[in-house]
């Protein structure tokens, strides 16, 4: 049932409903259990809440990390 | 993230991966928890390539659709086949599991009744609020990861006074479960990898009695090709240093405390209590309900139903044993014969996280390679 993709915050209000852009597709989302999500963040969604704020640097971290593993084989 | 799937880069782990294991004294046995992780491990085709580097993977208790024992799913079924004006809404895989009476796709609903496959808690919660003289009561079940909006869903139900609406939980809770499987000692496991979105909301501690109690490595990855690899890989660090630890390889969505604002809710509207999994039988503190005077929104106290927890699956089936991780889905006797994704009988072949369905898609393809 997990969504191993994150999604991207298209329209956020204050009540803490508001739309991802997940994979293209437009796609309702609640946002109260992440009350530091702000628009243009990616989010990790379930179930229709996002459940977790992805963490830019460490996602860069990632990439950069993963593009030393490919150089070195 | 393609790069989490460069050939490259994922021969490069599996070659680490491989000199690691030859390592260790004995051939490691790494259980990935979450059904997500062993989808992904199939999919991509790992599980044979890490066989060949040493490294053996066993599926774990992660489907939750798998491990909702029968007797609440009959009480599904019960409701939206005894009940006028109902909806019975759920998530999708739920609605195929077969049971003593049937699924919920073969139950004929009651009179002005009907079974709605939801994506969100709150698409039921809308329709009570839209049709004050419809019940709605929603069959949730989920882990920590979707605990939360159903916790959530529920207190905007107290809230708006709504006296339509219900819900049938199936609340699991992965940590409790993991020691249950280490006690039983029916699995010999050398590492875990830990689910990656109920970590996104418990965090790392507390899987770290794992390391502490039972000396066990492990590490919280995700769910690319690469993530599942540098968390095994991980794993093997830790075994070869003799420092088991909970590793956290999946940085970029997790924070290591988790995620406190939806463990709030979870804690505010639910309470533990000793419930019976599928295969694992009853584990102490391992099931959430519905706690003071959010239980009135449970079917229990509207309905007056009575959960039959224990002894109501399915004979022959073997599901399990395979979510304690004590055969694989190729050794139950109805696997692939009676028992396929077109007609399941059991939970296991229908949930698309379901280790029996992961190994009738995509095990094939190792059976036929040369």
């Amino acid at each position: 049932m997990c969504l191993a993709v994150p999604a991207r915050i298209t329209r956020i209000d204050e009540s803490g409903q508001g739309t991802v852009d997940y994979l293209g597709t437009e796609v309702r989302t609640n946002f109260s259990l992440v009350p530091q999500a702000k628009l243009g963040d990616w989010v990790i969604i379930h179930a229709g809440f996002a459940i977790s704020v992805m963490d830019a640097k460490e996602a860069r971290e990632t990439l950069r990390l993963f593009r030393e593993l490919a150089e070195s084989s | 993230m393609k790069e989490l799937r460069d050939p490259k880069a994922v021969r490069r782990l599996l070659i680490e991966i491989a000199e690691k294991a030859r390592r260790l004294p004995s051939a490691p046995r790494i259980m990935e928890v979450c059904g997500t992780h062993t989808m992904s491990l199939f999919r991509h085709g790992l599980t044979p390539r890490l066989a060949e580097a040493g490294v053996e993977m066993v599926s774990g208790p992660g489907c939750p659709v798998c491990i909702t024992p029968d007797g609440l799913h009959e009480i599904a079924i019960e409701l939206v086949s005894g009940v006028e004006g109902l909806t019975l809404a759920t998530f999708g895989d739920m609605t195929r599991v077969p049971t003593r009476k049937g699924s919920l796709q073969t139950a004929v609903p009651a009179k002005n009744s009907r079974i709605r496959i939801v994506y969100s808690p709150e698409e039921a919660l809308e329709e009570a609020r839209r049709d004050p003289g419809r019940k709605v009561v929603f069959f949730g079940v989920g882990f920590e990861t979707t605990i939360p909006g159903i916790a959530f869903t529920v207190k905007q139900a107290a809230q708006a006074g709504l006296r339509n609406f219900s819900i049938l939980p199936a609340f699991w809770l992965v940590p409790p479960a993991l020691r249950a499987i280490l006690d039983s000692r029916e699995v010999a496991v050398n590492g875990f990898i830990y689910p990656g979105h109920v970590s996104a909301v418990i965090g790392i501690r507390p899987y770290e009695f794992v390391a502490r109690d039972y000396g066990i490595p492990g590490a919280v990855a995700g769910f690319e090709p690469g993530d599942i690899l540098l968390g095994i890989r991980s794993v093997l660090d830790q075994a070869l240093e003799g420092k088991p630890r909970v590793a956290l390889e999946y940085a970029r969505a997790i924070r290591p405390e988790g995620n406190p604002t939806a463990r709030e809710i979870m804690r505010e509207i639910c309470e533990p209590f000793d419930a019976v999994w599928r295969g694992l039988g009853m584990i102490p503190a391992s099931g959430l309900r519905l706690k003071g005077k959010y239980s009135r929104f449970s079917v229990e106290k509207k309905y007056g139903v009575i959960v039959r927890w224990a002894g109501r699956d399915l004979p022959g089936c073997r599901c399990g044993d395979v979510l304690r991780g004590v055969i694989r889905p190729e050794q139950c006797r109805l696997f692939g014969a009676k028992c396929t994704p077109e007609s399941p009988l059991g939970p296991c072949m229908v949930s698309y996280e379901g280790a029996c369905l992961v190994h009738f898609k995509y095990g094939r393809r190792k059976r036929t390679a040369p």
